[in-house]
């Protein structure tokens, strides 16, 4: 038999999507517990910062980052188009009840979408947004901090901040155990609890990170 | 049960009318009148080919078999459900005690682009059996049948493949799935043979050869919604699509 491409079966990029989608999962796991340190201290979470971008492992990580990124979206866009090609013609009444498919499954392509227009405004906004220095200890260093409260007096920022937020939510709702399954992980006996995982993971991330601009908004006082 | 529960039904259908594959096809609407609640879905349509035929008018066509839930050849999309509102159901089961008088009911076919309308609610499934001809089968010698015991089964193994061998390859995961893809079809197939010693042999091959013609029959891919498991007449779990998924990484991974 004539080997066939992994990859080349919807399958197979699924494969790929849950992989890289595990590995992003975890990253904005990092992510919302490296953003907690604005609850300890500015200097703690700006020395946190620093730590990290002084490294030089973090052009690797980066483009790592990218990498994984670009294939989750890329093999994902091209997964949805095939399964939106897979129904030519729809239906006229939607089904409901128990039969009935839940607006987050549905959604996970807008909300990708969402996700992705809000990391590049994200990156501009902090990551290449206004460059404060602060020193600690006679080592000068990014103040991030400084600008986090800046950018966070804006009802509006604050707000699309949310929203992008829920969508993350939602997505990793979905995503985590969807992901697992796509694996072939499943056995009646821990099904449910990998289920309940997913989704204690998604409000986790998700209200952590929500805590960061509502706590500048609300209880920050310089 | 009891004669005293027995009741008629006035009801407003939306009927899905489509000359060939190739016709655009529109909804019909039939004010339909004196439907017993102990009739079937399928009765209820026969009474109403019944009058169409009276009138000299052409009866809706729809695929049935039957009409005891385990041949798999009805279908139907019924208010936006493959075989109606209830679970573990076939549409040749639904009885009309599941409806309201003076309910709407809109009937579909099962849309997927690998299912083509050949008329009215009957559908062209036999991309299904093409993914079957692929690898859903085992080679045996023929000749006298060996003796059962020869080949141990444990018992647990023997449970499961049976419950995944229960699918009637309706097609309702099909038509539910927002991707119309086949996997819990597929799904079922290659777990209950390769729970089998008797599928043993054949199994990377299998994986890879339904998978690769599930493709090719212009499938979606899963994105586990749940829908099709929801929507199976003959409950196959979500399960048999993860065995899917780990049977054709594996084959993928030790191809030769
Ligand atoms: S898995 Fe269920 S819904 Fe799909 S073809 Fe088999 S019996 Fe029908
Ligand atoms: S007609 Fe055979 S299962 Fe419904």
């Amino acid at each position: 038999m004539s080997h066939h491409c992994l990859t080349q079966t919807k399958i197979g990029k699924k494969y790929l999507v849950a992989l890289t989608g595990l590995g992003l999962s975890l990253f904005v796991l990092m992510h919302m517990l490296g953003n907690l340190l604005i609850l300890v201290s500015p200097e703690a979470y700006n020395k946190y910062g620093h730590a990290l971008t002084s490294n030089p492992g973090i052009y690797l990580a980066e483009v790592g980052l990218v990498a994984i990124l670009f294939v989750h979206l890329a093999l994902a866009m091209k997964l949805t188009r095939e399964n939106w090609k897979a129904r030519p013609v729809g239906y006229a009444v939607v089904s409901s009840g128990e039969k009935a498919t839940s607006l987050t499954t549905r959604s996970m392509w807008a909300q990708g979408i969402l996700i992705f227009v809000f990391i590049i405004h994200h990156l501009i906004t902090f990551k290449f947004g206004p460059h404060y220095e602060v020193e600690y200890g006679g080592v000068m260093m990014r103040d991030l901090h400084r600008l986090v409260i800046e950018v966070f007096q804006n009802p509006l920022y604050v707000a699309w901040y949310l929203v992008a937020l829920f969508a993350l939510a939602f997505h990793l709702s979905h995503g985590v155990k969807s992901s697992i399954q796509t694996l072939g992980i499943h056995h009646p006996r821990y099904f449910n609890k990998f289920k309940m995982a997913g989704i204690l993971y998604s409000v986790l991330v998700g209200v952590g990170f929500m805590s960061q601009p509502l706590y500048v908004f609300l209880i920050y006082k310089g | 049960m009891g004669g005293a529960s027995k009741s008629k039904l006035n009801l407003k259908l939306k009927l899905w009318r489509q000359k060939n594959a190739k016709d655009k096809g529109y909804f019909m609407d039939y004010d339909v009148k004196g439907i017993s609640t102990e009739a079937s879905f399928l009765e209820m349509l026969d009474v109403v080919n019944e009058e169409l035929v009276k009138k000299g008018e052409e009866p809706v066509e729809f695929d049935h078999d039957c009409r005891e839930g385990i041949c798999g050849m009805c279908s139907l999309v019924i208010n936006g459900n493959p075989h109606g509102p209830d679970g573990a159901t076939t549409t040749c089961q639904l009885h009309m005690r599941r409806f309201k008088d003076g309910d709407s009911v809109t009937v579909e076919p099962f849309r997927a682009g690998a299912f083509p309308v050949v008329r009215d609610l009957v559908v062209d499934r036999s991309a299904l059996d093409r993914v079957i001809q692929a690898g859903g089968f085992v080679s045996t010698a023929t000749g006298t049948a060996q003796d059962a015991n020869c080949l141990p089964v444990p018992k647990d193994k023997a449970d499961r493949a049976f419950l995944a061998a229960a699918c009637i390859g309706c097609g309702a995961c099909v038509a539910a799935c927002k991707n119309a893809s086949a996997s819990l079809f597929v799904g079922a197939k290659v777990a209950h043979l390769a729970l089998l010693p008797q599928g043993e042999a054949e199994r990377e091959k299998r994986a890879l050869a339904m998978v690769h013609q599930m493709d090719a029959e212009g499938f979606g891919g899963c994105t586990n919604t749940g829908a099709c498991a929801a929507a199976c007449p003959k409950e196959i779990s979500l399960e048999h699509i993860a065995i899917l998924n780990r049977e054709f990484l594996k084959a993928s991974l030790l191809e030769r």
